[in-house]
């Protein structure tokens, strides 16, 4: 068979699947149990660190508590 | 602490640094001399001198540092003088970008403005890539560039990685802007759409993005934060992805290196595929990855509040990476492009459909509770009504991308009013907002000069945007219908000359919503340099000048 059928062959087929397994996984993984504290604290990154690296208030974010947020 | 021997070494690495540095300018400025005289083509020589003044002028200054007392580099802080250079280089290319598309729309509706003594040098065909390449790379690219440095200290709490890498970013990238420009004027094309400069300038963007990817991932290793917050993910695929692409698209043989001119290494159908495979993912991951980076970052931090879902985030940067880099073979619908290549383009623009909207609707919705704000605030209406934009353009993208609607639309200025609404609408607005976020931060200052300055350029630029989509819109399926009418016999009833003058009205309506663009554009430069200028310096908003 040529290089061009080979690769062909291959793509739609065990990479199609592998691409398709690696998705539905990254969703799935997304939704683990206690994946929830993790992405609260992620999602407000960009309250942090503002003036400089380690900085806690900003100010824009002092009123909000990540409690408050997540409810 | 262990100063003495850490300084030590530093000194004599940056006085060996500077050998090499001299050495290296030295030849550059010998060989773009040699290249000045010896060049086949105007374009290629006008480079060369520009290259050889550079490196002559960067070898003269680092003649007169060296052996000089080193001063120290400053490490902690954020570096921050490179983002506002970036917010001046942004706001600048931005003007001259509109500018030019102004000026190009009215030469389309009055073609006597391709003025006799300016040819061949202000011809449409010339103009058109310096447009597009100027909006696109120079103002998106400097404004990607920009808020990626600011977003990615800020997202992992560290300094920018690389010392002073990142000026280097900074001004390559807009030398590579400069001989793009120039080089277009004078005719150095190699006839990719969006993908024209010749090799030596390619090579060049090679050598600035590999630095860029070096700032970007350096400064992620060594973050304080133990996650890497979304917007980065974004922000790093649109490194990776461009660099990729940018390789591969620009394959290609000099036929001299005295000369600008160079031949593909694909053909054909191969060649065609290739190029839409480049050009839909510069849209995909330059316009959209890239900005959405931007909006993952601004948005939350304008309404005061993180995303709205965090898992909605993760789902949409996957989508988006896994189906954007198929689509693009719907921009060869009815061409010798196998037909199964042109349908899975077509089902998977549709498919990505999906995370498109997933991701305008979490920007959307992270305003939730703080709706209000769209009355108060001028910023975050901009970045509304970016967002919905970027919904309308990718809506209206996949469905152009369907064979049956393409055979239709394609060729005629639909496509152009398609690609405006999500240029003008998503890319510019989000980029206004950003400006408008960053200038006061990075200058020390309470807020923008003029906020009433901020609600006219919002207005001006919306309206202007309407102009330009609905006209494009007529005109565009006005000329679809009359390309494709047929009479009783089935011969073509319209000549190519009768679209054109049928089209007069609609060409003007959208010039005119050019100029409405520009101004908006004008008062915004306005606004930052008053900022700049004017006003007392608050307390640090941010990190002010630590370097």
């Amino acid at each position: 068979m040529d290089t061009y059928s080979i690769l062909r062959e291959i793509a739609d087929s065990w990479v199609l699947l592998a691409m398709t397994l690696f998705f539905l996984g990254v969703i799935v993984w997304a939704f683990r149990p206690g994946s929830k504290s993790v992405h609260a604290d992620t999602a407000n990154i960009p309250f942090r660190n503002e003036v400089a690296p380690g900085s806690v208030e900003t100010p824009t974010s002092k009123n909000t508590s990540i409690k408050e947020l997540q409810s | 602490m262990l100063c003495p021997v850490l300084g030590a070494a530093n000194e004599g690495d940056s006085r060996m640094g500077n050998y090499v540095k001299l050495v290296v300018l030295g030849i550059i400025t010998l060989f773009a001399a040699i290249a000045a005289n010896w060049g086949r083509d105007i374009a290629y020589v006008v480079h060369a001198v520009i290259i050889m003044l550079v490196a002559g002028y960067l070898f003269l200054r680092t003649l007169r540092q060296t052996d000089e007392p080193i001063k120290p580099v400053a490490t902690d802080g954020y570096m921050d003088d490179v983002v506002r250079a970036g917010v001046i280089a942004t706001t600048f290319w931005g003007v001259v970008g509109f500018l030019v598309g102004v000026v190009i729309a009215f030469q389309l509706a009055f073609p006597a403005l391709n003025f006799e003594f300016l040819q061949p040098y202000g011809n449409f065909g010339r103009l058109r890539p310096l447009h597009t390449s100027a909006v696109i790379f120079a103002f998106g690219g400097n404004a990607l560039i920009m808020s990626s440095f600011y977003i990615v200290q800020r997202t992992c709490g560290a300094r920018l990685w690389g010392g002073n890498l990142s000026w280097f970013v900074f001004w390559g990238y807009n030398l590579f802007i400069v001989l793009a420009a120039t080089g277009y004027l004078l005719g150095a094309t190699q006839s990719k759409e969006y993908a024209e400069p010749e090799w030596y300038v390619d090579i060049w963007l090679t050598i600035v993005w590999v630095a860029f990817l070096a700032v970007y991932l350096g400064t992620i290793f060594k973050r304080k934060e133990k996650h890497i917050y979304v917007a980065n993910w974004f922000l790093l695929s649109f490194i990776i992805t461009v660099a990729m692409l940018h390789l591969v698209n620009n394959l290609s043989v000099p036929v001299s290196i005295w000369g600008s001119k160079s031949v593909q290494l694909f053909a054909g159908v191969q060649d065609a595929m290739t190029q839409w495979w480049y050009g839909h993912n510069a849209v995909g991951f330059f316009l959209t990855a890239g900005f959405l980076g931007m909006m993952y970052y601004f948005v939350p931090k304008q309404a005061g509040r993180p995303v709205y879902s965090y898992k909605l985030s993760i789902i949409h940067f996957w989508a988006l990476i896994f189906l954007y880099i198929w689509a693009g073979p719907h921009h060869l619908h009815y061409t010798a492009l196998p037909d199964w290549a042109s349908t899975l383009g077509m089902v998977f623009s549709i498919i990505l459909w999906m995370p498109s909207w997933g991701g305008m609707i979490n920007g959307l919705m992270t305003l939730q509770g703080a709706w209000d704000k769209l009355r108060t605030d001028p910023i975050i209406r901009m970045m509304v009504i970016s967002l919905a934009f970027y919904g309308m353009s990718t809506f209206e993208g996949p469905m152009m991308s369907i064979r049956a609607v393409n055979s239709l639309s394609h060729y005629t200025d639909w496509t152009i009013g398609h690609v405006h609404s999500g240029a003008l609408g998503w890319n510019g607005m989000i980029t206004f907002s950003a400006l408008y976020f960053l200038a006061p931060r990075l200058w020390g200052k309470e807020g923008m000069y003029s906020m009433s300055a901020i609600n006219w350029h919002f207005w001006l630029a919306t309206i202007g945007i309407i102009l330009y989509a609905a006209s494009m819109w007529v005109t565009g399926i006005m000329e679809g219908l009359m390309w494709r009418e047929v009479d009783a016999n089935g011969f073509l009833v319209n000549s190519f000359a009768d679209t054109v003058s049928a089209k007069f009205p609609m060409l003007v309506v959208r010039g005119l919503g050019g100029v409405l663009y520009l101004t908006g554009a004008l008062i915004m430069a306005w606004n930052i340099f008053m900022t700049i200028k004017g006003g007392a310096r608050q307390k640090a908003l941010v990190g002010v000048p630590t370097a």
